[in-house]
């Protein structure tokens, strides 16, 4: 993948992150938790603020939710 | 194969248990496991005198805590005592992360050179036990009760009393100090009611230590860490193996919450389970089985008056990420020096508050880190088995992603952190071996001899200087530069931003105290006041 989506870590504590995730989880159901994600999917897409950039993360999710 | 021979140690009748009134002894120190007995050592080394009682009357039943940290080994070299657990452990600082049967990722822990001991060895408790004892047996001022087992405690502000039950009934015994290394199941906690607070995890994991006649998974057979998530062999969430010495391998199964624990450790049960992994001919003979279920949990406080808990009857994580071994042996290295200093009156006894306030973080960051990879290797809920999946799949191309993949956050030295006996840097200086840092090593020479830095830090407070002259020092000074210490790699200069003229000042566990950019007496000794409870 040579675009221009970033693919290394971000993050100088990735864990904070991940645990920051699931954490915003706690006690949702799963319809409520789907919910959550399509809401934080938009909120990041508009921060991201690039389709280009968008629609390469898009293809990798896409190409990888099927392996 | 060799195999390892568990010792019996004799009961003997202590002149204690006849003692009209009971005996008064300085320290005591319950429990003989790896916390115990490297506490003790320490003691005994700065002259202190130790009673040690252990209920049982051998070491360790079983493998247990396996990985050995490399500030553990370091720890263990101060007391003399690393270099036969290294000829005897397995070596190894990669580890691989398997999903089913594809490698996603692997994973250096010490890509650097210049030290001294590895990331890790790995070597059965009952091995690291038994060179701790051998060590304790040339050591002045330390005596072992085996089959000694407290039943009673009566905790006062200035002592302990202990009732103690051997196989010849019962006697009392007091204690101007008691450390508790009695595990996690201490008796000393129980018996002076203290809560255990934290997370009970539901899903149960079996250990099955094997002897192997040769490597499995054939030549690729690791000296490595392999995790496995959803492994091929094994119908559960994950599977991890660790070689360790005398041809013992450690297979460990994630089961799920659902295990009956009495069944799931028969024989009958687990042989299945180890031939899906390493084929159906391949031999084995059990070691040691073991069913268990992880426990992140502490003590609000680990001093109470006269009373030190260390280890894990401070403090419990799960087993993925080696910081249940290794934390309570930096307990130990904490409190030992402390202890002593207060015990020959050298500080005032609120010195010993500090060993709470810097291991009571250390225990909540192994606790985190220890949690957090519970969560991700078992997931709660169906969303957190979700991304915890994605993560997986899009780790084998992405590495943001490998970053995420938690399988056991691997023990490293807790930095001390707003420690109250650190002296915050005055000048400006790198992050790195920032005051309440454990000294990193570096190679070193000197009357044409190659040695290590962390060998010349064995005793009390020393300083490390980076000059061309000497300085006149209240305390021990290691200069490097010419006509003393030669950095034979430069590493030392590298590591600690040495430039000429900085100065260092080190407490007896080797952590670093405060430091400077210029020798200043009047500075160093403030920091020295600081640094053991006097200012």
């Amino acid at each position: 993948m040579t675009g221009r989506l970033r693919t290394e870590t971000a993050f100088a504590n990735p864990d904070d992150f991940y645990d920051a995730l699931i954490e915003a989880h706690r006690g949702l159901s799963e319809e409520q938790s789907a919910q959550l994600n399509a809401k934080l999917i938009l909120l990041l897409a508009n921060h991201v603020g690039d389709l280009d950039v968008i629609r390469e993360a898009l293809a990798l999710a896409r190409g990888d939710g099927t392996s | 194969m060799p195999r390892f021979v568990h010792p019996a140690f004799d009961y003997r009748r202590s002149s204690d248990q006849d003692a009209a009134r009971p005996a008064r002894h300085k320290v005591i120190v319950i429990g003989a496991g790896l916390v115990g007995l490297t506490a003790a050592l320490d003691l005994a080394q700065r002259g202190v005198k130790v009673l040690l009682l252990d209920d049982d009357n051998t070491v360790s039943v079983g493998s247990r805590s396996i990985c050995q940290a490399k500030r553990t080994l370091e720890i263990w070299d101060r007391l003399g005592c690393a270099a036969p657990m290294l000829d005897k452990g397995v070596t190894w600082q990669v580890g691989r992360i398997f999903r089913g049967g594809q490698e996603v990722y692997n994973f250096d822990l010490q890509p650097e050179g210049g030290h001294r001991f590895p990331a890790f060895i790995n070597l059965q408790q009952y091995y690291v036990e038994q060179f701790l004892l051998e060590r304790l047996r040339g050591q002045q001022g330390v005596e072992i009760r085996w089959r000694n087992k407290v039943t009673g405690i009566a905790a006062h502000s200035d002592g302990v009393r202990l009732t103690v039950e051997t196989p010849d009934g019962l006697y009392d015994l007091e204690a101007d100090w008691l450390i508790a290394a009695d595990g996690a199941r201490s008796a000393i906690r129980r018996l002076m009611s203290l809560k255990f607070i934290g997370r009970e995890f539901q899903d149960r994991f079996l250990i099955a230590d094997l002897h192997l006649p040769e490597p499995p998974f054939g030549r690729r057979g690791p000296t490595e860490r392999w995790f496995w998530f959803e492994p091929t062999f094994h119908k559960g969430d994950s599977a991890l193996l660790h070689r360790q010495a005398d041809d013992v391998w450690r297979l460990d199964f994630q089961l799920g919450a659902d295990a009956d624990p009495d069944e799931e450790c028969k024989p009958e049960r687990v042989t299945p389970r180890v031939k899906a992994a390493l084929g159906a001919d391949f031999g084995f003979e059990f070691e040691w089985l073991s069913v268990y279920r992880f426990q992140c949990r502490r003590l609000e406080r680990f001093r109470h008056g006269r009373v030190l808990f260390a280890g894990d009857s401070a403090h419990q994580v799960s087993p993925f990420g080696a910081r249940g071994g290794n934390s309570g042996v930096q307990d130990a290295d904490n409190l030992a020096w402390k202890l002593a200093m207060v015990v020959t009156g050298e500080a005032p006894e609120r010195l010993l508050d500090s060993y709470d306030a810097e291991r009571g973080p250390a225990a909540d960051e192994n606790i985190l880190a220890s949690s957090r990879s519970t969560d991700f290797m078992s997931p709660k809920t169906s969303v957190a088995r979700q991304f915890r999946d994605a993560v997986l799949a899009l780790a084998e191309r992405l590495p943001f992603a490998r970053r995420l993949i938690n399988s056991g956050r691997l023990s490293v030295a807790s930095v001390l952190e707003n420690s109250p006996l650190s002296t915050p840097d005055r000048d400006p200086f790198p992050a790195a071996m920032r005051p309440g840092s454990p000294a990193a090593d570096a190679p070193l020479r000197t009357a044409g001899r190659d040695c290590w830095l962390l060998e010349q830090l064995r005793g009390g407070f020393t300083g490390l200087y980076f000059g061309e002259t000497d300085v006149a020092a209240c305390v021990p000074v290691i200069r490097i530069g010419r006509g003393a210490f030669e950095d034979r790699d430069g590493l030392a200069l590298q590591r600690y931003d040495g430039r000429p003229g900085t100065f260092y000042l080190f407490r007896p566990d080797q952590h670093v105290a405060a430091r400077w950019r210029s020798f200043d007496p009047a500075a160093l000794g403030a920091a020295l006041a600081r640094a053991t409870g006097r200012a």
